[in-house]
């Protein structure tokens, strides 16, 4: 993005945040109303738009709750418990987020060993390429009931089998990002290496690995995002009793809107905040800071 | 790579460990241990897999080799499929269990060979190796019992999806054709129109792209149980979850795609006087159209995704996700594995045409170019 103007980023962002939460509270005026409405014919006394608009913003079990309500939930949920009760927030995204990161940590291995043997080994690259593409074909939530069930019955419960589904949709992209760049290394340098007679597992170490962070970087921003969404769909089948899965299950059996807009925000922060470390931690390794590198 | 290929390298001897097979028991049979001569048409399959590997520099060129070899792999699948159909057991002959390693690594080799080539051949290689990887979850799964809760053979499998042929179609075109397509176009067409007025307007574009980072860090899946409680449980609700997860990918890479053109090539338009929309047209679009395609590949598998866990939450009694969690709970794992073997097939087929439609459209990208 070229700025041609003086204006700071911070501008658009803002306007288009102001403009998203004018269109909640009409949606949730929207959406409301007819409910509303019902409610005050049946209260009995007249009503006008006045009246109606305050009913929609507050009500029990709204459709779609105003951005304050989910705040003011939010709110409760996180001051008004200790962080181990069930009914704190933080408590669900605690249990989410050890999924998700096993499940990131177990992704990383798989995803940098299935690509350094591709890098290394011709007969991998040809045999294999094709089923890890093909592997993400699978949609990864339909097993998850089923890894549920089988590993349950090996008596696996809990953490293990959400972050073997994390896993799963985490390696993906770490395979592919990490092929890209182990092959980045510049020719001239490997022509180096060879002068210097380095053995390949040297090329690797000292040339191959150093060239490929960038890469690495950008897909383990894609990765962990990735694997927040495993762990959060692989606490839906299992009736997990803890995690913002089951919160979100649970909101929606018991038409508790307001309980699934608050799991859904602290996904949304539980994401992001993620990300935001991985980016942290590719300034900290990453000569160079950012790495452009797509 | 800078390996000479003139010679063909030499094999690894690693096959040959089949060679200690007739020492261990082959098979049991009422918890007798046989040995490998004492069993019909193994020692044979057996002497088959032994010669290829001996004789495999006869035929005298790299193709000729890879074919006699797998001769050798073919007769060492064989045995072990052979001998459970014969209600032999086979938990118990680590024989056999040698003998088929070796041939796996035969296999190894065999595909090593297919790599060196270029064109068709080149192929087999991916097929031989899923191929094989069935027959193998085949083996290990009946020859060591494996109950069927936890895995079922693929043979199982394909029964199972012989008997729900009729049930599975109907979970197909309600899943799929009805769903899918529908979130997906519109999903898609979405995010391409607004890149379109974004690129127009770049407060617009600045104010979005942000928005969609956030969006790709969030779990988008989510909100599978709000659309169901606002649209209902047929496909209106699967196809709004499908638009806002493939929204945000489709505005980002049209956006970088629009970006692309190079500078040179927007002088020579504006020296030929061509306005924005012609620009657009005639320059702009075209060099979009790899990012284009690369968000409609990755699109592809999340509108999948997003329409089985949209299922989840609600459906009329018809859909890939209603069946997965309803025969999950019945325990017919057998049926749940052929839905995700539609599921996984539509997917690789939706993949793979828009992969070919790509290479059509954008043959001129040197990302298709030969190295």
């Amino acid at each position: 993005m070229t700025t041609r103007t003086a204006l700071p980023v911070a501008v658009p962002v803002a306007v288009m945040a102001v403009a998203v939460l004018a269109l909640w509270y009409a949606g949730a005026i929207w959406l409301n109303a007819p409910t509303a409405a019902d409610a005050l014919n049946r209260a009995g006394q007249g009503w006008t738009t006045a009246d109606l608009i305050r009913a929609t913003l507050a009500m029990k079990r709204p459709i779609l709750p105003t951005p304050d309500q989910v705040a003011l939930d939010l709110y409760n949920s996180l001051t008004g418990y200790p962080v181990t009760s069930i009914r704190n927030l933080l408590y669900h995204t605690g249990v989410t987020a050890g999924a998700a990161l096993a499940g990131f940590a177990m992704g990383v291995v798989l995803g940098v060993a299935l690509a350094a043997g591709i890098v290394q080994a011709r007969t991998l690259e040809s045999s294999l390429m094709p089923w890890v593409i093909a592997s993400q074909t699978v949609p990864i939530l339909a097993i998850a009931p089923m890894i549920v069930v089988i590993l349950g019955n090996l008596g696996f419960t809990g953490l293990l089998p959400k972050a073997i589904i994390a896993m799963y949709l985490c390696f993906f992209p770490i395979t592919i990002g990490m092929v890209k760049g182990l092959r980045s290394a510049d020719p001239l340098t490997l022509d180096l290496m060879r002068t210097y007679s380095a053995g390949t597992a040297q090329t690797f170490r000292l040339l191959r690995l150093p060239a490929s962070l960038p890469y690495l970087f950008t897909s383990l921003k894609i990765a962990v995002a990735a694997s927040v969404v495993g762990a959060i769909v692989a606490e839906l089948p299992t009736g997990g009793q803890a995690g913002l899965g089951a919160r979100l299950l649970s909101g929606s059996y018991y038409g508790q809107t307001v309980q699934i807009w608050s799991a859904l925000v602290m996904a949304a922060l539980l994401g992001v905040t993620l990300v935001a470390a991985v980016g942290l931690a590719e300034r900290a390794l990453v000569p160079g800071g950012r790495g452009g590198a797509r | 790579m800078n390996r000479s290929t003139m010679a063909p390298p030499t094999m690894a001897p690693w096959p040959l460990v089949m060679l200690a097979a007739p020492l261990l028991p082959f098979a049991a049979q009422d918890g007798a241990a046989l040995f490998l001569p004492q069993l019909p048409l193994a020692p044979a399959l057996f002497a088959l897999s032994v010669a290829a590997i001996l004789a495999r520099r006869l035929p005298g060129s790299a193709l000729g080799e890879a074919l006699l070899l797998l001769a050798g792999v073919i007769a060492a699948y064989a045995a072990p499929l052979i001998l459970l159909n014969q209600g032999y057991a086979l938990a118990q002959a680590g024989g056999l269990w040698l003998y088929l390693a070796g041939g796996t690594l035969l296999l190894w080799r065999v595909l090593a060979l297919l790599a060196g080539f270029t064109g068709p051949v080149r192929l087999a290689g991916p097929a031989l190796f899923g191929l094989a990887l069935v027959l193998l979850w085949e083996i290990l799964t009946r020859g060591f019992q494996v109950p069927s809760i936890l895995l079922p053979p693929p043979s199982a499998v394909l029964t199972a999806f012989a008997a729900n042929a009729a049930d599975l179609w109907d979970d197909f075109r309600q899943t799929v054709l009805v769903s899918v397509l529908r979130g997906y176009l519109m999903g898609c067409g979405a995010g391409f129109l607004v890149a379109i007025l974004a690129d127009r307007l770049p407060f617009l574009a600045r104010g979005l792209l942000p928005l969609g980072n956030l969006a790709s860090a969030v779990p988008v899946v989510g909100i599978a149980p709000i659309m169901v409680m606002w649209f209902g449980f047929d496909w209106q609700s699967k196809a709004a979850v499908i638009v806002v997860m493939t929204f945000f990918p489709m505005l980002i890479n049209s956006l970088a795609g629009l970006q692309s053109a190079e500078r040179i090539q927007l002088d020579l338009m504006r020296s030929y006087a061509a306005g924005h929309w012609r620009t657009l047209a005639m320059l702009r679009l075209p060099c979009a159209l790899p990012f284009l395609f690369n968000g409609l590949k990755i699109n592809s598998t999340l509108a999948l995704i997003g329409a089985i866990v949209a299922e989840f939450f609600g459906t009329p009694v018809v859909g890939m996700g209603f069946r997965i969690s309803t025969q999950v709970a019945r325990m017919n794992l057998d049926v749940v594995w052929a839905t995700i073997a539609v599921a996984a097939l539509t997917g690789s087929l939706l993949y793979g045409a828009l992969a070919l439609a790509e290479r059509h459209v954008t043959a001129w990208h040197p990302s298709f170019r030969k190295r």
